[in-house]
């Protein structure tokens, strides 16, 4: 076990000071480029935060849909492994014509709106309102 | 060739408009060539030719001038010959579009294909448009005034023969088919993990599949970012590189793409109304345009903005370009697709 800062507060610290320390002092591409690399670092930190948690809902979800009862595994790769497999399957009935049709078709636009909004929590683009 | 620096190209550049109007480079001087900002599929360098006297297409004074070209290394993609013949037969045409002097297509002048037009003035950054006072009036026009530019794009004669060497479509094929299947496969090609949004969203598309009425010439990439405006409304219509012949609706649903609206609610880049935009093509002679056609049109752009997000986080996991910027990109993808899940929620 690592000693305190945890991961997202040491991101933390580097956007700080990336925002407060560097943006102000460069012009032109540099200064764009120093803004860029403060929202990626705050990004990391957001995906940690939240990763748990949307992991699983999306499993959860993917689970119902897919009417399958697989365990939710405990390492973080297998977890993401059995992601991309069951996003798979959603995919392949998708494509079969499955969610053509109510209530199905409902049910996959929910889950997809769901997933994609934790996806802006993470990535939160600088346009985006709200 | 290694890259040349600005002086070594300068002498290059002078050389070679000595020869296309056909005067000794004694009487040809360039002055102040200097990249510009932004553009990263295309360099775009400005430069001013004085002229001590008339030469073929030329009379004694001063150019002021935009030299477009491939960046080193990046050779063949695209084809500047054909983009210049393209922007050519526009300006012919009555388009508001620069006007081109000189291409050339030989590596061994500057290293890469590039073209000489004329610089214009205006301002190009949509958020200025969208935000400053002074281009108020600019804002309430400019629907319409891309309506009506739009209108003589599509009126350039597909048999001008400056775009002979544009390609063209199959025989009875369909425009909308074409880009929604190079559009599709695209995505599981350079895409690391599934996106079922996606493969949801072309099925959409397939359903919704719209018969195109004519086919003309298209932009390709018709938007608020690629025109210059002053006080008065747009001046000029640039970035003609992925010019093609199609469906002509195409160009107005890329204009409505949900990426351009800079946060703004309003569809048409964040200034007008999809009403406004189809009354002002209709009126300028375009013919009536059916909104679900135009709404294929617009999901469509936002399906292509997920796939050009894909591809610009495909290019940095490659390795070829170890850019900051391009590898935080990728992570932009889910905005394309909340669009889609948006639009598919609305319309089912």
């Amino acid at each position: 076990m690592n000693d305190e800062p945890r991961a997202e507060e040491l991101l933390r610290a580097v956007e700080r000071f990336l925002e407060r320390e560097v943006v102000g002092r460069l012009e032109g591409v540099p200064k764009f480029h120093a803004r860029v690399a403060a929202n990626v670092v705050a990004m990391v930190a957001r995906e940690i935060e939240t990763q748990d948690e949307h992991l699983r809902g999306e499993w959860d979800r993917l689970t119902e849909l897919l009417g399958d009862d697989v365990t939710w595994p405990s390492a973080r790769e297998a977890q993401l492994g059995g992601l991309r497999e069951r996003n798979e399957t959603l995919s392949e009935r998708i494509r079969s014509g499955d969610a053509d049709t109510e209530p199905f078709r409902t049910e996959v636009l929910t889950h997809l709106r769901r997933t994609i909004d934790d996806k802006m929590v993470v990535s939160r683009p600088p346009r985006q309102k709200g | 060739m290694p890259a040349l620096d600005a002086q070594k190209m300068t002498e290059r550049l002078r050389a070679f408009v000595a020869a296309h109007t056909e005067l000794p480079e004694a009487a040809v001087q360039i002055s102040d060539l200097r990249r510009l900002a932004g553009g990263s599929s295309r360099e775009t360098w400005s430069l001013d030719v004085e002229f001590d006297r008339a030469g073929r297409g030329v009379g004694p004074g001063r150019l002021e001038l935009v030299m477009r070209r491939d960046p080193p290394g990046r050779v063949g993609d695209g084809d500047r010959g054909l983009e210049f013949r393209v922007v050519r037969a526009a300006h012919s045409c009555g388009v508001p579009a620069p006007r081109v002097h000189w291409c050339c297509t030989d590596l061994d002048v500057i290293g890469t294909p590039f073209y000489l037009m004329d610089r214009l003035p205006g301002e190009a950054l949509p958020r200025r448009l969208l935000r400053e006072d002074r281009y108020a009036k600019t804002r309430d026009r400019m629907t319409a005034q891309l309506a009506e530019i739009a209108v003589q794009i599509h009126r350039v004669p597909l048999d001008h023969e400056d775009l002979v060497g544009l390609p063209r479509l199959r025989p009875g094929a369909s425009p909308a088919q074409v880009e929604l299947d190079r559009v599709a496969a695209a995505v599981p090609e350079l895409a690391a993990e599934p996106h079922p949004a996606l493969v949801l969203a072309e099925r959409w598309l397939q359903a919704r599949l719209p018969e195109a009425h004519r086919t003309t010439l298209v932009h390709g990439d018709y938007r608020v970012g690629n025109v210059l405006f002053d006080e008065e409304g747009v001046t000029s219509v640039l970035d003609w590189e992925l010019c093609k012949i199609g469906d002509p609706v195409e160009d107005l649903g890329w204009l409505c793409t949900h990426a351009w609206r800079f946060g703004s609610d309003k569809p048409v880049g964040g200034i007008g109304s999809r009403e406004e935009l189809l009354a002002a093509y209709a009126a300028a002679g375009g013919g009536e345009v059916d909104p679900a056609h135009l709404l294929f049109w617009e999901a469509l752009g936002s399906f292509k903005v997920a796939l050009v997000f894909i591809q610009q986080s495909w290019v940095y996991r490659s390795g070829a370009v170890p850019s900051l910027e391009l590898a935080s990109l990728g992570r932009r993808t889910a905005e394309a697709e909340q669009e889609l899940v948006r639009l598919m929620e609305e319309s089912p």
